[in-house]
């Protein structure tokens, strides 16, 4: 490790003559944890843009697996994850590795829920929001307001996105601020408007720089601000955001309902596409060679060490060793928890 | 009167509350935050905020995708 760091002794001059950060927040830099939840287009900018900081130490987590419609987005990818269909916290981490072989990144194929969160933000300093849907940002709200960890929301669709940094117990946490949780289909997706790439790059800028600031304790620098921004009509415009909402059912009151929601059901729509993913509660591992073998009759199928593939009638059923399923050719959760309960079982 | 919504001029009735003029402004199935002359204003006080000539309005939506 000294040898690796004495030949890439210039790796990080130009980070450290920025006085801001300096070699102190360098070391600080790479002394950190951070859990990126969520490495789709934003998650995977995440990556990239904090392992060439030096941070430390990434925890990635994601449930989904690189395909062609991701690639003009997703800058971590390549064609050749796309057609091996890996899935994306393996393809991150190894991309990262090319990147940056100094710094130490956790690859976690799951579905982050309220079963495992808190055990994946336990031991960071940090959490990203790199994910895809409200839900599971008010779930990561619960966890880090509870362990007291600072998160980062960011999002975006079309040519527009906003983010916050979530200081619990400095700054509004995100039900503060949006009290509600919007009703499905209440809300414009990237299945339904699309979205550029620029957008992505300019929403996790801005949330990488709160992270660095966080990172190596430039606390004051902080935007404390709700910012959107429209990239296409080049419109920024941020809304302070002051003390935290003291009647807040998370952070005032300490009401963890999405964390608490101990019975739920995992039926999730993903974004920008049409497809559904379902996890069942509790499941044990799956034999992906076993599954497979009883699927070939049924359709046609494809094996690898993550996965397993089957192509019936209009759908695609892509199962993980975790018993996680996305099927796609259905926006339907009834179908395709049939889907799931006819070729998998449950 | 007018009012000034996410950097533009609008002309709008007085005498409204917040929440009636956000009605008028934008399809409210959307969540949003709001900003009225540099003050955040939860929810529950839309009602009772009455917007003035020359009020500045930020209005911020909540995205979900990523």
């Amino acid at each position: 490790m000294l040898i690796s760091s004495k030949v890439n002794e210039n790796r990080y001059s130009r980070q450290e003559l920025f006085a801001e950060i300096g070699k102190d927040g360098q070391e600080k830099l790479l002394d950190s944890k951070v859990l990126i939840v969520g490495c789709g287009a934003l998650g995977a900018s995440h990556a990239e843009i904090l392992s060439r900081a030096g941070v430390g130490f990434l925890r990635l987590v994601d449930r989904d697996f690189v395909e062609f419609s991701n690639l003009q987005r997703q800058t971590l990818y390549s064609e050749k994850d796309a057609r091996e269909r890996l899935p994306k916290a393996i393809a991150a981490k190894t991309r990262i590795a090319e990147i940056n072989s100094e710094i130490e990144t956790e690859a976690i194929v799951a579905d982050v829920n309220h079963s495992n969160i808190e055990s994946y933000l336990r031991d960071i300093d940090l959490v990203l929001d790199g994910t895809d849907n409200f839900q599971i940002r008010y779930l990561i709200n619960d966890a880090a307001v509870k362990h007291k960890k600072a998160w980062i929301y960011g999002a975006a669709v079309s040519g527009y996105g906003t983010t916050m940094t979530v200081f619990p117990g400095k700054t509004p946490c995100l039900r503060c601020v949006f009290e509600e949780i919007p009703a499905a289909g209440s809300s414009p997706t990237c299945d339904t408007a699309g979205v550029i790439q620029p957008i992505i790059t300019s929403i996790s800028a801005i949330q990488t720089t709160e992270a660095l600031k966080i990172l190596t304790g430039n606390f004051e620098d902080l935007h404390g601000s709700l910012v959107q921004v429209d990239i296409w009509r080049n419109d920024w415009r941020s809304i302070k955001l002051g003390a935290p909402n003291g009647e807040c059912e998370t952070c005032g009151k300490e009401n963890y309902q999405f964390l608490n929601a101990e019975n739920a059901e995992f039926f999730t729509s993903l974004c920008g596409r049409d497809a559904v993913q379902i996890q069942p509660p509790n499941a044990s591992k799956i034999d992906l060679e076993k599954l497979e073998s009883s699927l070939k009759n049924v359709g046609r199928t494809k094996l690898n060490q993550y996965l397993v593939r089957l192509n019936v009638d209009n759908y695609e059923i892509t199962v993980f060793k975790d018993a996680r399923a996305i099927i796609k050719g259905t926006n339907d959760v009834s179908v395709a928890r049939g889907l799931y309960a006819k070729y998998i079982g449950s | 009167m007018k009012i000034t919504v996410n950097g533009e001029e609008k002309e709008i009735e007085s005498g409204l509350n917040l929440s009636e003029v956000l009605d008028r402004l934008i399809t409210l199935d959307h969540k949003i935050a709001v900003e009225l002359n540099k003050n955040v204003i939860r929810k529950k006080d839309w009602e009772t905020t009455e917007v003035l000539d020359s009020d500045e309005l930020e209005i911020v939506h909540f995205v979900g995708g990523g």
